[in-house]
């Protein structure tokens, strides 16, 4: 492998220059990640309306089960087959990708926002909130929410909503943790202290001063979490406590395949792929946002 | 909710299982910081156990009366009020509390609703050793493919080895599992017919289940040893095992990862959570007669003497879980016993 990559065998072979630039780009920019996010995940959701060549709900029982364009008995106004209700695959996919895009940015801000505010608070007030806080950060580490996610889905409707807030409540307090053990340290720096002179209230200390330290490791930690956020809802979704069946989520279109594995694949594969390409982008992009900007953070 | 209860009458307490700074550290013993350590996580892990069972008794008592459930559509006024009085709903709400963490305590939630004539324990009681078997297995599927794939990247970190190293373990942090779960059933299953479908049985049932599930947390565990042995590798007594002329095979493999273990350990607690989620879909994959699908099954007849069991649990079992990883920490790594938190 040394010999390959050894600048001197690299000059020797034509054009190999050209590769190493482009190597070294790729290396240097997460260029694939995003660009199989922006082609996977951000344009069909954007633009779905525009791009599907079919309705996500209304079938053609005419054009049932049809396996994808490229293979036998394929049709190409059905590129990656169709369901046994004669729906596309591909029209279920890309608004399926609008279904994962809005489940995932809602759950991480609601996550977020309410784990960052409770780490800010027991981290700079500390004393009773630092306790009561942490001590609930515990029992949520504790509880198999994949089960009370389940109750809370029979609890109440099933749909977009109910599946945020189930995320959201699984998310929150692995920011008010991380955060919070920021703000002790920041806490007891000058500059928190002068700002105390200086006449500044514990409000505006908090959110002036020590929000804004604490903002990149919130942000990278939003960005590695998109990857599993996105599988938690498909998790869900497959169980049937996500997004309920008419519409399309790429979860739902994985279970609604599951029984028809032996005779028709791409009902389940195709989406899964879908799912597997997301996550795995963001997770090389959140790799990648980390070390950008702040490679201390590698612990996360 | 649970957080008046949260915090009564502690001292300054070193903080959650971790992340804590500041505080200064005393002149102790080790036995007197490690009792210290003990006993103030024990009381924490009693805290988490005590919120965990109000949120499941007052969930449950939200969903709209159990009476609902139990009783026929076309009970009586009367009959109603036997059925309360027969399942102690009648009660006020904290003497109900009382009575529902008596009997949790004796392991006893009451008969299960949906199949007559068994208690939920004894449901619950059959699906845990199986789901334990599944995880147990893909806890060493994980391993397996973990400590080898981290040792060696860390060894020829930046080489084309490492690049396909973390690739191998990003794809699967990326697959969900349920649906690799598929896959791998369309594959060795269906097409090369190698493995059976689905079900409980010997060996060759675990094998797909496992490894869809294993591989899963391949990713982390793989990440803090490569990490880790990154760590140990620059230190110095490496170096000297090096002067001293150790072959390099037990450099690495003795001498360094025997101290880069101790950072993927406090992992366990971590996996287990993500384990069980992965558990739950993959069950209802592969037909596994275990917690998931019990549970699947529970919530969707509303039998919730046994969802209210299996979180119970399911939670005990985390929290002892991370109790013993964060007490063999402290026990590893002084520095957690004195507050001064992990790594």
């Amino acid at each position: 492998m040394a010999v390959a990559t050894s600048p001197a065998a690299i000059a020797r072979i034509p054009g190999a220059r050209i590769v190493g630039w482009v190597w070294t780009f790729l290396r240097r920019y997460p260029v694939i990640p995003v660009a199989v996010l922006l082609i996977v995940l951000v344009i069909p959701a954007l633009f779905a309306e525009l791009i599907a060549p079919h309705d996500p709900i209304d079938g053609n029982l005419r054009a049932r089960l049809l396996p994808p364009a490229w293979t036998d008995g394929g049709d190409w106004s059905y590129p990656l087959g169709s369901d046994r209700q004669g729906r596309d695959i591909l029209s279920r996919m890309i608004f399926g990708a609008r279904t994962a895009a809005l489940v995932s940015l809602a759950a991480l801000a609601v996550g977020g926002i309410i784990g960052s505010v409770l780490g800010l608070v027991a981290g700079y007030f500390g004393s009773w909130w630092d306790h009561i806080i942490m001590r609930l950060v515990d029992i949520n580490l504790s509880l198999p929410l994949i089960l009370l996610a389940l109750v809370l889905v029979v609890l109440f409707e099933p749909g977009t909503a109910t599946t945020v807030a189930v995320v959201a409540l699984l998310l929150w307090s692995r920011y008010a943790r991380q955060v919070r053990a920021e703000v002790l340290t920041l806490k007891e720096m000058d500059f928190v202290a002068r700002a105390r002179v200086a006449g500044a209230s514990n409000l505006r200390i908090v959110f002036r001063h020590i929000l804004p330290n604490v903002f990149n490791t919130i942000i990278v930690l939003a960005t590695l979490q998109v990857g599993n956020v996105i599988l938690l809802e498909a998790s869900l979704s497959f169980l049937g406590a996500g997004i309920p069946p008419p519409d399309p989520a790429w979860g739902v279109m994985v279970a609604e395949g599951r029984d028809f594995i032996v005779t028709s694949w791409w009902l389940s594969v195709i989406p899964g792929l879908a799912i597997m390409f997301t996550v795995l982008s963001m997770n090389l992009l959140g790799d990648w946002l980390r070390d950008y900007l702040d490679p201390r953070l590698r612990q996360l | 909710m649970p957080q008046s209860r949260g915090a009564e009458g502690q001292d300054p307490l070193p903080g959650a299982g971790g992340s804590q700074q500041g505080r200064p550290a005393k002149q102790v013993t080790k036995n007197d910081s490690m009792q210290r350590y003990i006993i103030i996580r024990l009381f924490q892990a009693v805290l988490a156990l005590i919120g965990v069972s109000i949120i499941v008794f007052t969930l449950v008592r939200i969903t709209g009366s159990p009476i609902d459930v139990l009783a026929p559509a076309d009970a009586t006024e009367e009959d109603l009020r036997r059925v309360a009085a027969l399942w102690g709903f009648d009660k006020p709400l904290w003497e109900q509390y009382v009575l529902f963490v008596g009997n949790a305590l004796q392991l006893d939630f009451g008969p299960s609703i949906k199949f007559q004539g068994q208690s939920a324990m004894s449901l619950i009681g059959n699906a845990i050793p199986n789901s334990l078997q599944l995880a147990g297995f893909a806890m060493f599927v994980s391993v397996v493919m973990a400590v080898p794939i981290g040792v060696i990247s860390a060894v020829k970190k930046g080489t084309p080895i490492d690049m396909i190293g973390k690739l191998v373990a990003l794809l699967g942090q990326s697959l969900p599992p349920f649906w690799l779960g598929i896959v791998l059933i369309w594959i060795f299953s269906v097409n090369l017919g190698w493995l059976p479908v689905s079900g409980k049985g010997g060996f060759t049932h675990i094998i797909l289940p496992g490894v869809a599930l294993g591989w899963f947390s391949v990713a982390a565990f793989m990440r803090l040893t490569r990490s880790a042995m990154l760590n140990v590798l620059d230190s110095e007594y490496v170096k000297f095992a090096r002067i001293k002329g150790t072959p390099e095979w037990r450099v690495i493999w003795k001498h360094a990862l025997k101290n880069a273990a101790i950072p993927p350990l406090t992992l366990f607690g971590i996996i287990a959570g993500i384990m069980v989620t992965g558990v739950v879909t993959l069950e209802t994959v592969f037909a596994w007669p275990g917690i998931g699908q019990l549970a699947l099954t529970s919530v969707n007849a509303r039998d919730y003497s046994v969802v209210q069991g299996l979180v119970i649990l399911i939670s005990a079992m985390f929290i002892t879980i991370n109790l013993v990883v964060d007490i063999l920490y402290a026990y590893i790594d002084p520095r957690v016993r004195y507050g001064g938190g992990r790594g």
